[in-house]
């Protein structure tokens, strides 16, 4: 009967609301007396036990969770920052502009290492790498390649093979993929020798990791790169189909952030849903495992810095010369 | 002397309070100083960054294919990186168009030269420091301007202005106890050699006119002369006052010599029993008179030996003897007897001349205050101390004057009808005194009064 009764709230609710969701669902613990709106770009999946886990803590609250694009959450957001009470992204740079120009409320009370958090707005909550991901199958006569050049090497040395079999995020509409694509740019030369090497063999464009990794396991594509290494290691975990590699010749590290609407009407539960995701990726769990990559930063490890300079490639000039010179490497 | 000196403020306080002000205002400067000192080098410190990024900006424009392409670098941002996270905030203007940034960030009004621009502006709710400047490119066909504006909030520098702020007031409010400390040990040592002054003046003697002659800062240095001139003259104008009544008594004695004896001898002629009354009268009268005139003279004369003391050995008995011996004559005239107890010998160095006449001036009185009949007794013993006791039968010390007795021209309430100057006893004291021996007036139980010198 509540499922119903959700069901039907949500379809009333999406009637009213023209934005197009990748996902949305409604968690409650009895009697709800609260409501919290999340707004994200995290997979409900991966995201459910830390709700559910907030949930047995703490009950009579009912929590909206919202899926959508990185790009997309951020225009969505801008657009009506009074709708939601905590922003959940993977594109560290428009989570940190969004910070910058106001929208995030400050909380002083919460404890959290200074390299993973902004003007104690922005919270880090894991940490992911970028990975080039394989189908098994296509490398089985060769020598898996470790890093950029290797992969350059071994494209190069079977075209007809690997002909339309890339794949690699459209940075034109993934604000994730643009965060990778523009991080290895600023690293290293090798990345537009890369993406000339994948564009003159044809590569298919992605707006996300998910549809990436199904065209990867189903063998439609051989390589994909720059994808979500948590995601793919999720599906690891079930097939034997693909391996996931992490570059040795620069590992880009990305941390999934959270912030707090400054026009939240619900800051204390909002606060207290923060500290809960905080708390939950920063523990050490003896039994079980985390949904989510936790928050351990490994001995050398290095992210993707929260810093005013992840504002750069959000330049519109900026961006426009990105674009361009995406397009003609990749499109030709 | 009756009117009380009026009290108005306090040097020491006084100059406590200018140097304490004065260390509060130098401290409150000083603060102020500082900290306006330190703004400007973290400002400086902000500016520098700012115009760095901004150049970094500038020096990425370029005109590619008739279009202006703004490509910086990652680290034109990065740089802007603080410790307390400061946003940034830029504008990229093409002839007064936006063409990137932050739109509603207000540009600098004075944009004539190439120079940059700082300015501290109110934006999105807080305070912003911005850094314009522009460049001029020359296309194909046209010149564009480039202008670039650059802007950061203040947080880090804010929190390194508050903390150099309260380092300073710390160190302004240590600087001010110190200064504290100190001005009350500066007044102390100031206003010392004024109170030794104050204290001198009062363990003087009432005698002692002598002037000062310790050695005093420059600044007392008039008053202390003003002091001693105004002893100087004071004194002289004692000893001319005092010389003036020894001249004045002595020359009043002899004529009342001469009248006394011309008084006997017509009493001896006269019969007439009023006129012998009247004779009598006169000659008492005379005789007070004469009296005066010497004690007057006795008196100036021992305010002159007690300042030029002529000591020898003195044998206390032989003097008393001596002396009883020569009142005897007058004890007789009116039936009094003077008995002498000599219970020890008492030798002691003084002014032969001025204790003789100490005593006997004591024993005069004791002439005149007893009773015909009376016993007067002259005692000499050195138990508990050297002392010399005379007792008389008479009346006895009024108990409300003991005390002011022995002042000049004091004489008793119960003196009525009986010849003196009132100075008998302040010749007495003043001997004493010069002598460093002690007076004392007592009544005897039994009635009669009691003199005591104690050696």
């Amino acid at each position: 009967m509540r499922n119903f009764i959700i069901l039907i709230f949500i379809l009333i609710t999406s009637s009213l609301n023209a934005n197009e969701w990748e996902d949305r669902q409604v968690f409650s613990s009895g009697e709800s007396t609260q409501s919290l709106k999340i707004l994200s770009s995290t997979d409900t999946t991966f995201f459910a036990p830390i709700i559910k886990s907030f949930l047995e803590k703490n009950p009579n609250i009912k929590i909206e969770y919202f899926v959508t694009g990185t790009a997309s959450l951020d225009e969505i957001f801008r657009k009506s920052p009074e709708q939601y009470d905590l922003i959940i992204s993977s594109a560290m740079d428009l989570q940190l502009k969004l910070v910058n120009d106001g929208y995030a409320k400050k909380i002083n009370e919460i404890e959290h290492p200074s390299w993973a958090k902004w003007r104690q707005s922005l919270f880090a909550f894991t940490i992911e790498p970028a990975a080039i991901v394989l189908n098994k199958k296509a490398f089985k006569n060769t020598i898996i390649p470790k890093t950029r050049q290797d992969l350059i090497k071994e494209l190069r040395s079977r075209p007809t093979f690997f002909k339309n079999k890339i794949g690699t995020y459209d940075v034109r509409k993934s604000g994730l993929g643009y965060l990778f694509a523009t991080q290895d740019a600023r690293t290293s030369e090798t990345f537009w020798r890369l993406m000339e090497v994948m564009g003159g063999l044809g590569t298919k464009l992605y707006c996300c990791s998910g549809d990436m990794i199904d065209d990867l396991v189903s063998g439609k594509i051989a390589v994909a790169y720059n994808v979500l290494g948590s995601y793919a290691e999720a599906r690891q975990q079930k097939l034997d189909e693909i391996e996931i590699i992490l570059p040795a010749d620069f590992p880009t590290n990305m941390m999934r952030t959270a912030l707090v609407s400054n026009l939240t009407s619900r800051l204390r539960l909002s606060e207290r849903f923060m500290q809960h995701l905080l708390e939950n990726q920063t523990e050490k769990k003896v039994n079980g495992t985390h949904s989510l990559p936790p928050l351990f930063l490994k001995p050398g490890q290095q992210t993707i810095i929260l810093e005013p300079a992840l504002m750069t490639y959000l330049d519109k000039l900026k961006r426009k010369t990105f674009i361009k010179e995406w397009e003609r490497a990749i499109i030709q | 002397m009756t009117n009380k000196l009026q009290v108005s403020g306090s040097l020491r306080n006084r100059l406590m309070f200018t140097l304490i002000s004065g260390a509060a205002v130098l401290g409150i400067v000083l603060f102020f100083i500082v900290r306006g000192y330190a703004a400007q080098i973290a400002q400086n410190g902000q500016d520098d960054i700012l115009e760095a990024s901004l150049s970094s900006i500038l020096d990425a424009v370029v005109i590619q294919d008739g279009f202006v392409e703004v490509d910086f670098p990652y680290a034109s941002l990065s740089m802007l990186d603080t410790e307390l996270d400061d946003r940034v905030f830029y504008s990229i203007y093409n002839d007064g168009i936006l063409i990137s940034g932050y739109e509603d960030l207000p540009q600098t009004e004075k944009n004539n030269t190439d120079t940059n621009t700082f300015t501290t502006i109110k934006y999105k709710n807080t305070n912003v420091r911005m850094a314009s400047a522009k460049r001029t490119l020359i296309g194909e066909k046209e010149r564009i301007t480039i202008s670039v504006s650059i802007a950061q909030t203040q947080d880090a520098l804010s929190r390194t202005l508050n903390r150099i702020s309260k380092n300073v007031a710390l160190f302004g409010s240590g600087f001010f106890i110190l200064v504290t400390l100190l001005s009350y040990w500066a007044t102390a040592s100031t206003i010392s050699p004024l109170m030794r002054l104050a204290t001198s003046v009062t363990k003087r003697g009432p005698q002692d006119l002598s002037p000062f002659e310790k050695k005093v800062p420059s600044e007392m240095y008039p008053l202390v002369t003003s002091l001693n001139k105004l002893m100087t003259r004071l004194d002289l104008s004692l000893k001319q006052s005092e010389d003036f009544i020894a001249e004045a008594a002595h020359r009043v004695r002899t004529p009342l010599a001469t009248v006394r004896s011309y008084a006997d001898a017509t009493l001896q002629r006269v019969s007439k029993r009023e006129n012998r009354d009247a004779l009598r009268s006169m000659v008492r009268a005379i005789d007070e008179a004469s009296r005066a005139a010497s004690q007057l003279l006795d008196h100036a004369m021992i305010t002159f030996r007690t300042d030029n003391l002529q000591k020898e050995l003195i044998n206390l008995n032989a003097l008393i003897q001596n002396l009883i011996d020569n009142l005897e004559p007058i004890a007789e005239m009116k039936d009094i007897k003077l008995k002498l107890i000599q219970k020890d010998k008492i030798e002691l160095s003084g002014d032969f001349i001025l204790i003789q006449n100490a005593i006997r001036n004591i024993i005069d009185n004791a002439l005149k205050y007893s009773p015909d009949d009376g016993v007067i007794t002259v005692t000499i013993a050195t138990n508990p101390e050297p002392h010399l006791k005379i007792q008389d039968q008479g009346p006895g010390f009024p108990p409300e004057d003991l005390d002011n007795l022995k002042s000049r021209f004091k004489r008793g309430q119960n003196s009525n009808g009986i010849v003196g100057s009132g100075l008998g006893l302040t010749i007495a004291q003043d001997v004493a005194n010069a002598h460093e021996a002690k007076l004392t007036l007592s009544n005897h139980e039994k009635g009669g009064a009691c003199v005591t010198l104690l050696f």
